[in-house]
């Protein structure tokens, strides 16, 4: 991988909430740089508060770096992109007063996608997703598995290089998450999307990720990058063989030290009176 | 099974409704008619739609009608746009909200009513005091829930909108509006409520012409069952207007 290649070049980005030396002063991040392929799959994982929604944020623009810069197609990232980025949210941001046709459509009404193109493409995403018959429904009317997949297909509607999610299954029970991740995989392996998604869940990541970053506890940094060498889209059976298991375990090693630390933090930072 | 059930619930419910209804109505008629209830106190119903079919066909009620309802129009025009204007100016800072929503929520607590006299002094006892009042009275409910509407929308909507690239007037048309609306719809509409409740009140205590202003009329001249005829009236009216109200309110919060 030559520097050339990098969709996404994260360089020396540090984010703090807050003054120093407020007493509600975080530095949530501190001085990551990291470099996303064009067309991979990377996974975000480490403990609550490590940063790793942050970083997300910062990338695409919905956040400001304290320091640091982050480029995307070499484009210095200052305010969001929507023709480049699209973003799949953990809690449900489709627009409640919207069918799922509508809300799909209303992202491309707001990126600027010309009118008649904005009922095939709503058509195709949704197909896509597997939600054609309930084109109609309002959000309410379906399952939280079906609202993440409306939010993926409003997201995919876009057509952007670059998709975001964070934690988009994180609402959701075990095997909808399981089965929503099965069907992800298939549908980006056909894409040449350039992917980063925040997660908690470890089987998640090695099914997904071509690469997984492991956070440390706060302030965030990358404590290490795994590589996950298995072709997409990836077939279920892959989380019975021992490859999943060994990189599953890897990564468990890796964090578990630092969920321990955050789990600490939080129980130490308790406010002064 | 249980559709079957709710249906018959309400069938039920609606039957005992209709039947308290004419028993109390039975109850009035026999309470005049036989057991001795002074007429001037309590007119027979008989009375009251003899006298009610007499209002309605000779049209007496209606420059009353219409001075009654021009100040509701008027006033509820006046608290309706001035209420959404600076709801939505203050929800546009955090700063704003905060300095205001608890003071216009206090002010909303003050019983207004008690500002007539001082509104007659002002504006007279015509139509000017009355509208004076309806507009203080529905300005408080209005605009405390235009506040609520445009300023309490979830952040997820608004960062979502803006990571799609949404423009500052989409971001107005297509989320915080759809958005807002039901709570501010739910201002308005108790606004009107008062509107009319306040201005019907107040004609009763000091003015010139109007619904409520008859009846008291009709009350001090002892003509009860032609005053009852008009409460008839009026309540009818009231009724009207309301479930056309609710019904607007209904059909938009429909999703």
């Amino acid at each position: 991988m030559t520097a050339g290649d990098a969709a996404i070049r994260i360089r020396d980005v540090s984010h703090e909430f807050g003054e120093p030396g407020d007493a509600q002063f975080v530095l949530a991040l501190s001085h990551t740089s990291l470099d996303i392929e064009r067309g991979e799959l990377l996974c975000l994982i480490g403990p609550s508060g490590c940063g790793k929604s942050t970083l997300l944020n910062m990338i695409g623009g919905l956040l400001t770096p304290t320091t640091g810069n982050v480029e995307v197609h070499g484009k210095p990232v200052r305010a969001p992109l929507p023709r480049d980025i699209a973003f799949v949210f953990q809690e449900n941001a489709l627009f409640p007063w919207c069918t799922i046709i509508e809300n799909v459509k209303l992202g491309m009404v707001f990126q600027g996608v010309p009118k008649s193109e904005q009922e095939p493409r709503a058509r195709k995403a949704l197909e896509a997703v597997g939600l054609k018959d309930f084109m109609g429904h309002y959000p309410a009317q379906l399952s939280g598995g079906m609202r993440q997949r409306a939010a993926l297909a409003r997201a995919l509607s876009l057509e952007t290089g670059t998709l975001l999610m964070d934690e988009p299954f994180g609402a959701l029970d075990e095997q909808t998450r399981m089965i929503l991740g099965e069907d992800l995989s298939v549908l980006l392996s056909r894409s040449e999307k350039t992917i980063v998604f925040v997660t908690h869940s470890l089987g998640e990541a090695v099914f997904l990720a071509d690469r997984v970053a492991v956070f440390s506890a706060r302030p965030g940094r990358i404590k290490e990058i795994i590589e996950i060498d298995e072709p997409h889209p990836r077939s279920p059976s892959f989380v019975t063989t021992e490859k999943f298991s060994r990189l599953r375990n890897t990564l468990y090693g890796l964090l578990h030290d630092e969920i321990r630390k955050a789990v600490e933090q939080s129980a130490t930072a308790v406010p002064q009176p | 099974m249980s559709a079957k059930q709710d249906r018959r619930d309400k069938i039920a419910s609606r039957a005992v409704q209709v039947g308290f209804l004419v028993a109390l109505m039975g109850f009035w008629y026999f309470a005049t008619a036989y057991w001795g209830v002074n007429r001037l106190l309590l007119p027979n119903p008989l009375n009251v739609w003899q006298e009610l079919k007499d209002v309605l066909g000779s049209g007496e009620y209606l420059p009353d009608l219409k001075v009654t309802l021009t100040e509701v129009a008027v006033a509820f025009a006046i608290s309706c746009s001035t209420g959404v204007t600076l709801g939505y100016l203050i929800s546009r800072s955090q700063f704003l909200i905060k300095v205001f929503e608890p003071l216009l929520a206090g002010f909303y607590s003050v019983p207004i009513i008690l500002f007539l006299p001082l509104y007659v002094l002002f504006f007279g006892l015509g139509e000017g005091s009355k509208i004076a009042l309806g507009t203080t009275i529905s300005f408080f409910p209005i605009v405390l829930n235009t506040i609520a509407g445009f300023g309490y929308v979830d952040r997820i909507f608004i960062t979502a909108a803006r990571s799609m690239g949404a423009s500052d007037v989409q971001m107005f048309r297509y989320v915080l509006l759809p958005a807002a609306f039901p709570v501010i719809l739910t201002g308005l509409r108790i606004g009107f409520t008062v509107t009319l409740l306040s201005i019907l009140g107040s004609e009763t205590l000091a003015s010139l012409a109007g619904l409520g202003h008859k009846i008291v009329h009709l009350a001090e001249a002892m003509e009860t069952a032609r005053m009852f005829a008009y409460i008839a009236f009026v309540v009818v009216i009231a009724a009207f207007l309301n479930s056309v109200v609710s019904s607007v309110e209904r059909r938009a919060n429909r999703r």
